[in-house]
């Protein structure tokens, strides 16, 4: 068999092997179990508790816990700007690399607290390494807050009434500490020795075997790396990702960071059984999201082994299938299974160049991002497949004429029109500013001529995929993209501001309020979720709603692009 | 509201303090057991040091070329093209490539002609070309060099990195230590 196909073959073996005992060691984080983690971590925590002045114990209901969390966020925002905006005279400074501007720190502060990453700015020239290490900060918490969260989320899923979901600071602290921390220490310690770097110096020069003299970036990178890919940040420390050959050194290095990327999030679905004791609705959403993510997975790589139709025609051969943009070291079926890999669960992180994947490629990886709950970011992915799970629920009893119930509560019209409101949020807020960026475009396209790398249907699936990418909280893009000016930077930054909070507030209020609600046994009149008739009935309600509302926009991009090439 | 922001701000302070210092601390300490103390692997030839990562723009004839780069293989700022597919201004720049190419490598068919040598890597800096890019510069090296066909064939063969285990990804060749073999061929 092909060597490619082998190698993201046992990548998914791998990654499914792996999620299974993390979900359930994360179930037993969440709900406070004993294990072997009390021993280092029980003194840890109550540091953190005893210097921030916390009660780790008090619990809260659901409006207090969104109110913990969208303060602590407020904070990080402000932080994020203070350091941005002061970089030139801050120390850890080597390589005196400006301050960022006040529409460009905007843009990364919000990029990096809502877990987005996406970059406007390239890390070599654009960040001290006082300001990468504040980045990485970012990429730690934002992505406690979303596991801590989605931990309410499941707690509010039990089967009793109640109003009391644990304590928010208890959850974020655990889960920063017990799940983020370890991990990533294990993958940056194994890129260190596989030739990533990790040195406060700054630039090298070198002279080079034909004798051209080049300066050699490098920094903090492998404590870096290891965290973006694992709390689905997906900020590069350099400007190409995990395509520069420091951020990423060979294959095995490329196999690690492949599986961090999807680990936390496919972990979360197991978390999820363990906690509430289902294991089969656990298996149930699983089976859902692996089946999406291979159909956005298969016909990507077959796309990328195949080549560029017009690169074909000129008469050269494509052994290795597409190679523009991509590494010869991982190759093009590795560089598919990341793209959709890193746009199913809103990560962001590339080790190929989105841009130049084929038309059809880059297509899937923009419904990745449409869709958004294949997975998803950690914590909040499973919170945009709650959404789609509530509405299934809604409609399937609709259709065979049962009050809708999701695991014992009554779903009634408050909690539909909350859902509603997020399912169309996100189809919302792409498609809105796409239209304002190329209706600006085509009025005057002198004006704006810097803001597309390539004309016609790709230069607008540029602009479809940075505010798919915005919104998805994803961070990747098609970079081509001219994208630091302040249209750019503020209207991404608005879409991501509010495309992290309102499907974080909807989702937890919906919880919320079922989790209030007497539960009502299971009976023979209860409509089963965790069966295969109901997963087809969810991965229904997402095809209609998220990727067919985007459908017109894809055809004017990518559809277009294909059907001019082939 | 009020009540959060304080234990907020102390939170994130400690915060800071754990995940950007102590963390960072740990890997750091960590990598001066690693190779070259953590500061990028290195490869040292006739007292001069290169990073092995790192891919360099080779262009002389006398060289196995490296890939095409967007960034010029200089290591300061890197990047690809991110050009589309359907770039008409692309393809006309892929179609020089080839051509100034076949200039440079007669008697080499275009249909042999692997397509990683004529596109840019995504990072700019790819070390590594494919076998069969090193193989249809075999011609070439040896009759500037003087060197039979056989020797570079044998160079090729053992500079060639299998795949991981035998069994996963690519098979390449790291050309910065096949020019370095090369020249180091006397």
């Amino acid at each position: 068999m092909n060597t490619e196909i082998t190698g993201i073959i046992l990548m998914y073996a791998a990654l499914v092997a792996m999620a299974i005992p993390l979900g359930k060691y994360m179930g037993k984080i969440f709900s406070n179990e004993k294990n072997w983690s009390d021993i280092i971590f029980n003194p840890l925590d109550n540091i953190f508790y005893k210097l921030s002045g916390i009660n780790p114990t008090k619990e809260m209901n659901w409006k207090q816990h969104l109110v913990a969390l969208l303060t602590i966020n407020l904070i990080w925002f402000l932080i994020a700007m203070f350091v941005l905006t002061n970089m030139h005279w801050l120390p850890l400074n080597p390589d005196a690399n400006p301050s960022m501007s006040g529409d460009l720190a905007f843009n990364t502060a919000v990029s990096f607290v809502t877990n987005t990453n996406l970059q406007h700015y390239s890390g070599e020239t654009g960040l001290s390494y006082l300001g990468q290490l504040t980045l990485m900060l970012w990429q730690f918490i934002s992505a406690g807050c979303g596991i801590a969260i989605a931990a309410v989320v499941f707690f509010a899923m039990k089967e009793k009434a109640t109003d009391k979901l644990g304590n928010f600071y208890f959850l974020f602290v655990r889960s920063c500490t017990r799940i983020l921390f370890p991990i990533a220490l294990v993958i940056a310690l194994l890129l260190v020795f596989n030739g990533t770097p990790m040195t406060f110096e700054g630039k090298d020069t070198i002279t080079n075997v034909q004798g051209d003299t080049v300066q050699v970036s490098r920094g903090p990178v492998a404590a870096f790396v290891a965290i973006k890919q694992l709390g689905t940040n997906g900020g590069g420390f350099f400007g190409p990702n995990s395509a520069h050959p420091f951020e990423n050194p060979n294959y095995f290095t490329n196999i690690i960071e492949t599986i961090s990327i999807t680990l936390i999030p496919m972990a979360m679905i197991f978390a999820l059984g363990f906690v509430l004791k289902r294991k089969k609705l656990a298996w149930t959403i699983f089976g859902v999201m692996t089946i999406g993510f291979l159909l956005l997975l298969i016909p990507t790589i077959i796309n990328e082994m195949k080549g560029n139709p017009a690169i074909s025609k000129m008469g050269i051969t494509q052994p290795m299938g597409s190679m523009e943009g991509k590494e010869v070291r991982f190759g093009s079926a590795a560089s598919a299974y990341w793209a959709i890999n890193t746009t199913v669960t809103s990560n962001g992180s590339v080790n190929a160049m989105h841009d130049s994947l084929t038309p059809l490629s880059g297509m899937f990886a923009m419904l990745g991002m449409m869709i958004n709950a294949f997975f998803g970011g950690v914590g909040v992915g499973f919170l945009n497949f709650y959404i789609f799970i509530i509405l299934a629920v809604f409609i399937s009893g609709l259709m065979v004429g049962r009050t809708p119930e999701f695991l014992g509560k009554k779903i009634e019209a408050r909690e539909m029109k909350i859902a509603m409101i997020i399912a169309l949020l996100h189809p919302f807020l792409i498609l809105v500013s796409t239209a304002i960026a190329s209706h600006l475009y085509a009025q005057n396209p002198t004006l704006y001529a810097g803001w597309l790398a390539n004309p016609g249907h790709h230069g607008f699936s540029e602009m479809l995929y940075e505010f798919t990418s915005s919104s998805a909280n994803n961070g990747s893009g098609f970079e081509g993209l001219g994208d630091n000016t302040p249209f750019w930077n503020i209207a991404c930054g608005m879409v991501m501001l509010l495309a992290r909070y309102l499907p974080i507030i909807g989702p937890v209020a919906i919880a919320g309020i079922l989790a209030n609600k007497k539960y009502i046994p299971e009976s023979a009149g209860t409509l089963k979720t965790d069966t295969a008739t109901f997963g087809l009935m969810v991965f229904a309600v997402i095809v209609i709603i998220a990727a067919l509302s985007f459908f017109p926009a894809l055809t004017l991009g990518p559809i277009a692009e294909y059907f001019s090439i082939y | 509201m009020k009540a959060n922001i304080f234990p907020a701000i102390r939170l994130t302070a400690v915060c800071l303090l754990f995940f950007s210092g102590i963390y960072t601390l740990i890997v750091w300490s960590v990598a001066q057991l690693a190779p070259n103390k953590g500061k990028g692997a290195i490869v040292t030839t006739n007292g001069k040091t290169y990073y092995s990562n790192i891919g360099q723009k080779f262009t002389e004839d006398k060289y196995f070329y490296s890939r095409p780069s967007a960034v010029g293989y200089n290591a300061a700022g890197a990047g690809g093209s991110n050009k589309g597919p359907s770039n008409p201004d692309y393809l006309k720049e892929v179609q020089a490539r080839i051509d100034t190419f076949l200039v440079h490598n007669p008697g080499i068919q275009k249909s042999a002609i692997p397509s990683d040598i004529v596109t840019a890597s995504g990072g700019g800096l790819d070390p590594h070309i494919s076998v069969q890019a090193a193989n249809i510069q075999i011609k070439r090296i040896a009759k500037i060099r003087a060197i039979s066909e056989e020797n570079l064939q044998q160079l090729i063969i053992s500079n060639t990195e299998k795949p991981l285990g035998g069994i996963l990804g690519t098979e390449r060749i790291n050309v910065l230590k096949l020019n370095i073999a090369l020249d180091n061929l006397k």
